[in-house]
């Protein structure tokens, strides 16, 4: 018997070892293993050889794998299932190909930055081009490595084609809002392109945009860490160079914006191959924040209903409500995609919804403010989109504050939360893309 | 006689939506209840029933809870929800339109009535 026990934990150890399979459901497995044994020797056979047929009906453990993996889409995530040695093989031969997408995005900015006279000039059309200089250099890696027909790329192409001819051909006033809108959600909107070949061109699985928007959110992570580090080792050299007549700011100036272009692809390879580091440090990162993010949206919700709006409310505080909007949406939509799928309610998901009724109260707040504001000085461009995403946060964050508190009723299943987010995506791409092309002639190119 | 893999697959969640319409139940037991409506004809990988209830889980058609009965063993039971139920419904209604045409164009007699459990 003793034996037996010991041929059963090596198993459990064996079967836990497979990324998509996790501690319960070991146990789930264990149990059925010792249902199947008991019946087996209630019908004679000795131990070693009921425990050897338990195992060999359980199926074996590559398509076992497989299967879990499939279902556990979230979890496999941190690694790909399929015979573990193929794959370190393959992302160390695709590292070269995702630098060589770096250094593109590097080069492309280097050469528009010397065509421009950086940085004694920086025209006008640099700040227009940067984003479409960098990000299709991103879905170009993507699709390589995804390893996507041509005529796939014919979409994204197509978009970043006429992205280029909107934002260059728009006759902008110079230094204008529209300009300076346009060029801040020109990226959002370029980013959504992305998606494309990310998703392989499969734009309607839900399944997909969850793992679009896990991806957005481990690539923000990893580029974070990067700038970081890349800003000590800028400053790091900027200081030891000073003493040999070298102008730290010539390293400032030409190493950071280089840098930042190439990393947007690294942080996606990183991602891409590097999945278990990040599944183990997101999780943590969002179990940190969201429940602080809702303590500071509580407490800004009270002491504004407690002392009003006023005066005080000026345009670029709703410009910082906005950002604050953007970052609860960007923490519940990213806690989402890193969710167990347990089916019962837990602490995170009250302290979640705490967040986002907090983040509505304010958001309301903020939209009375800005009604008052057009009533009394009619429209801009700035308060138009500043409107806008309003208005669209507010749907989402209203629908979801609805479902999770059903959630948390146990009248809805999970799964209506995300289906929900997955479906406002393509909201958000649409409100950029309107912000790009429509709002800057709606005013004028003001 | 072998049972195609498709269909085996194909019949694998109204199956199981069904034997947990009897009452909730726990993966082994699930499986021997399988065997047992089937004659042993039907005959699954154990393991690959536990991605599935998973799945159903996901969709909100089961609810899991770990029990162990008295002097019994732990085990994580499923229980169908109404969500669960209504989901059976559907599936019953396309495998009697299946069966019905198949039993029609073999010339009826033939067709055993479809037995999906009680829902």
């Amino acid at each position: 018997m003793e034996s037996l026990e010991l041929e059963i934990a090596e198993w459990r150890s064996f079967v836990g070892q497979v990324p998509a399979v996790d501690g319960r459901d070991v146990d789930e497995l264990e149990a059925h293993l010792r249902d199947q044994i008991a019946d087996l020797n209630a019908a004679g056979l000795a131990a070693d050889e009921a425990f050897l047929i338990a195992v060999k009906r359980m199926g074996s453990l590559d398509v076992l794998a497989r299967e879990f993996a499939r279902e556990h889409t979230g979890r496999l995530w941190r690694q790909l299932v399929l015979s573990g040695a193929d794959e370190e093989r393959a992302v160390a031969s695709r590292w070269l190909e995702a630098l060589l997408f770096a250094a593109g995005a590097a080069v492309t900015l280097l050469v528009a930055l010397l065509v421009a006279g950086y940085p004694d000039e920086q025209p006008d059309w640099l700040y227009r081009n940067v984003s479409l200089l960098v990000i299709p250099f991103l879905a170009g890696w993507l699709a390589r490595e995804r390893r996507l027909p041509w005529r796939t790329l014919l979409v994204p192409a197509a978009v970043f084609l006429a992205a280029a001819v909107v934002i260059n051909a728009y006759p902008f006033e110079e230094d204008g809002a529209t300009e300076v809108l346009a060029v801040t959600h020109l990226p959002v909107v370029l980013w959504f392109v992305v998606a494309y070949p990310y998703m392989s061109g499969v734009l309607h699985s839900h399944e997909r945009r969850m793992d679009f928007v896990r991806f957005t959110g481990e690539w923000f992570i990893y580029y974070t860490l990067i700038a970081l580090g890349g800003g000590v080792l800028t400053a790091l050299t900027g200081a030891v160079l000073e003493p040999t007549g070298v102008d730290p700011d010539v390293v400032a100036n030409w190493v950071l914006p280089i840098g930042s272009a190439g990393a947007v692809v690294v942080a996606a390879w990183l991602v891409e191959s590097k999945q278990r580091v990040v599944e183990n440090m997101a999780p943590v990162l969002t179990m940190i924040f969201t429940p602080l993010f809702a303590v500071m949206l509580a407490g800004a919700a009270i002491s504004y209903a407690v002392t009003g709006l006023g005066e005080a409310f000026d345009r670029e505080l709703l410009g910082v409500f906005d950002a604050l909007m953007v970052v609860v949406l960007g923490l519940v939509l990213y806690g989402m995609s890193a969710r167990e799928p347990s089916p019962t309610p837990g602490w995170m998901d009250r302290i979640q919804l705490g967040a986002v009724v907090s983040a509505l109260l304010l958001d309301v707040m903020v939209l009375a403010s800005m009604a008052d504001r057009i009533g009394d000085l009619g429209f801009t461009a700035n308060r138009a989109a500043a409107l806008g995403l309003n208005l669209v946060l507010l749907v989402n964050l209203s629908v979801a504050a609805w479902l999770s508190v059903r959630f948390l009723a146990r009248s809805v299943p999970f799964h209506r939360l995300e289906r929900w987010q997955t479906s406002y995506l393509p909201v958000f791409a649409l409100w950029a893309a309107v912000v790009v092309v429509i709002l800057p002639p709606a005013f004028g190119f003001e | 006689m072998q049972i195609d893999k498709d269909l085996v697959a194909a019949s694998a969640t109204p199956l199981v939506l069904a034997i947990l319409a009897e009452g909730k139940s726990y993966g082994y037991a699930i499986l021997k209840r399988v065997r047992e409506l089937s004659d042993g004809e039907l005959e699954w990988t154990d393991g690959m029933l536990y991605p599935l209830l998973h799945r159903l889980q996901r969709l909100g058609f089961v609810t899991p809870e770990w029990e162990a009965p008295t002097g019994g063993r732990r085990r994580k039971y499923y229980a169908l929800t109404d969500e669960g139920h209504a989901a059976l419904a559907g599936h019953k209604r396309q495998w009697v339109t299946v069966t019905r045409a198949l039993g029609d164009v073999w010339g009826g007699g033939d067709m055993p009535p479809l037995a999906l459990g009680g829902a």
